[in-house]
């Protein structure tokens, strides 16, 4: 039977209010943790719990809150990341609309283990609707007593305020969030000096922590690090949401138990309810634009032949030749009929859109790779285009301040390593592919990489 | 930058009273942090965009330089720097829209309205712009119009929704 910890009330009617969320034995983690546990215990369970972050990096959490300078004699803060923009992610949202409690009551254990006394919620400006259910639960919280000065008698105290961003992908890179929520520009910042537990906002100690990463303390909390990290597989522990979408039967957001076969999740009808239209498996993105696409045949089977499972180092079994990352979690599923080339310059556009324009290889590279592809996809593409693309993507990758560099050109590197025939067949067949829809006549579906299952 | 004046216009008293406490929310002469929540009131109440008086006005709010203001709203995409429609059609085109025909509602749009990404229709209704993921592909294809999302979007419910969008804007005029 599947676990379920961090939607298992969310269909409760009324989850969202303090009342039923209380009902449910919402905030029973705060009480144990400001009653019985000192804040070195509370982060000991979280390191045991082996939780890594949920926003796409995967970082150990525990090891993380322990890096926060707490001799500084500066103000500590804790700032969740709810700049939700990663294309194929959603599952921020699902918590921060219909159970933002749960949050809440994470946020009070994370601030409580490392000392924080303001924290900030910076969500993405876009989520106009769910600012006021965010500070209604807050003022709720306060008046049951979780938040404020002095929580259930600890001398612990807490205030929590939520910030609303502007529309830039960038900013939810962590010292990008933090320059916004300084009133600047989302330009990232350099590591070294700048590490957030060090020099973070406003040059304080500070923990940057995924809205799904924090939801899932109060969990770790009530049943123990030692207990939590028996769910999942290997240094892959716990629950993750997963973001589905793309052509499948059944898009929306899963709990999943990490170590789910990849091939259960897009064909049980428990998840995915398997690809749309009774088409054909041709490609999936697995944990958000950024990573590395992989044809149906590598997504389902590693290329050792084993089945390919939901965990950060299944996923990545390959190295980038065959594999790829579990990232956000953003599951996006491509059908027989979808153009790899078509998708990849939509993709690149968005990295040129987003890119802050700091370093000249991301933003001057990206703008390359778009109209690169934009020409190979309208039927203007000329034969060294492919190569052309390749270099310019090798000639970003890690030569930028913060990741989105990487970020955007990983998936050019793995489209054209996967799926170079789709290429090809643009450049040699450009009156085809002149029709947007081309592939939806034709389909383009490589032998070698039609899904076995 | 628009050619419109507008400033003998400043917030309304109750919405001073909320930049107050947003302000408050920050460490003390940190009072920059409050730029993007105040830009995002004033653009709700100067007409949906930020003209040079409006960011003037909200830098002496701060107390800080107009350029740091310029700077931020030019960076950040919500913040519209010349005149909107009534109502904004911000069209999701990012990849997981596209799979599932956001490409198909924009050109709808495109032709139904008859203006291009960026423009406004002749009536001064609508103002069409595409915009990146809105981490709601899970329901796409996706708009977004003033607070809200519109979801699992087709070519035969647009006509639908703008008709409603219309009347409730009528409604709201009369």
């Amino acid at each position: 039977m599947r676990r379920q910890l961090l939607l298992k009330d969310i269909n409760v009617p009324g989850i969202q209010s303090y009342d039923v969320y209380r009902r449910q034995g919402g905030y029973t983690a705060v009480e144990k943790a400001l009653r019985g546990m000192s804040p070195e215990q509370v982060t000991e369970e979280v390191k045991l719990s082996g939780l890594r972050g949920r926003g796409g990096a995967g970082f150990p959490t525990g090891l993380k809150w322990t890096f926060i300078d707490r001799k500084s004699g500066k103000p500590v803060y804790l700032v969740c990341n709810a700049d939700e923009s990663e294309p194929g992610t959603f599952k921020d949202r699902y918590l921060l609309e219909h159970i933002p409690h749960l949050l809440i009551e994470g946020m009070i254990l994370a601030s409580y283990a490392i000392g924080a006394n303001t924290a900030y919620i910076y969500m993405r400006g876009e989520f106009r609707w769910i600012f006021p259910i965010l500070e209604r639960a807050i003022a709720e919280a306060k008046a049951a007593g979780f938040l404020g000065s002095n929580i259930l008698g600890s001398g612990f105290s807490l205030e929590i305020h939520v910030h609303p961003g502007g529309g830039a992908y960038i900013c939810g890179e962590e010292t990008a969030l933090l320059e916004s929520l300084e009133g600047k520009r989302g330009n990232p910042r350099l590591k070294p000096p700048y590490f957030p537990a060090v020099m973070g906002l406003y040059h304080c100690p500070t923990l940057v922590n995924n809205v799904e990463t924090l939801a899932t303390v109060p969990s770790i909390i009530t049943m123990g690090g030692a207990e939590y990290a028996r769910i999942g597989v290997g240094k892959s522990t716990g629950t993750k949401l997963i973001s589905a979408s793309g052509h499948i039967n059944k898009p929306g957001v899963y709990e999943i138990e990490l170590g789910l076969p990849v091939e259960e999740f897009i064909y049980s009808d428990e998840y995915c309810g398997g690809i749309w239209k009774g088409r054909q498996l041709k490609a999936v993105v697995a944990g958000g634009s950024s990573v590395p696409i992989l044809p149906a045949d590598l997504i389902l089977k590693t290329a050792k032949g084993e089945p390919r499972l939901m965990t950060y180092e299944s996923l990545a079994e390959g190295g980038f030749q065959t594999g790829t990352m579990l990232g956000s979690g953003g599951f996006i599923v491509m059908d027989e009929t979808t153009c790899i080339v078509r998708n990849l310059w939509n993709f690149t556009r968005f990295y040129h859109h987003e890119s802050c324009g700091q370093c000249s290889p991301c933003r001057e590279g990206t703008g390359w790779m778009e109209k690169v592809l934009h020409r190979i996809e309208h039927g203007e593409g000329r034969p060294h285009d492919i190569d052309l693309l390749d270099d310019v993507a090798k000639k970003i990758e890690g030569k930028t301040i913060c990741p989105l560099g990487d970020a955007a050109a990983w998936p050019v590197s793995s489209a054209i390593r996967h799926f170079r025939e789709d290429f090809e067949y643009h450049i040699r067949y450009p009156e085809k592919v002149r029709n947007p829809k081309h592939f939806e006549i034709e389909p383009l579906v490589p032998r070698r990489h039609l899904a076995t299952a | 930058m628009g050619t419109q004046s507008q400033h003998n216009t400043t917030f309304s008293p109750e919405t001073l009273e909320l930049v107050k406490r947003i302000i408050a929310r920050y460490p003390e002469g940190k009072q920059k942090s409050a730029l993007l929540p105040v830009l995002h009131l004033a653009q709700a109440e100067f007409g949906g965009w930020l003209s040079t008086e409006t960011m003037d006005y909200v830098a002496s709010l701060l107390d800080i330089k107009p350029i740091e203001v310029y700077e931020v709203a030019t960076f950040y995409t919500m913040f519209n720097l010349k005149p909107v429609g009534k109502c904004v059609l911000e069209v999701c085109r990012t990849g997981p829209c596209a799979l599932r025909g956001s490409d198909d509602i924009i050109e709808h749009l495109q032709k139904k309205l008859n203006i291009r990404d960026g423009e406004t229709s002749a009536d001064g209704m609508f103002t069409l712009m595409t915009v990146e993921c809105l981490a709601s592909c899970g329901t796409a294809p996706v708009m977004q119009v003033g607070d809200h999302y519109i979801e699992n979007l087709s070519c035969e419910s647009l006509d639908e929704i703008l008709d409603r969008l219309r009347a409730q804007h009528e409604q709201k005029a009369s």
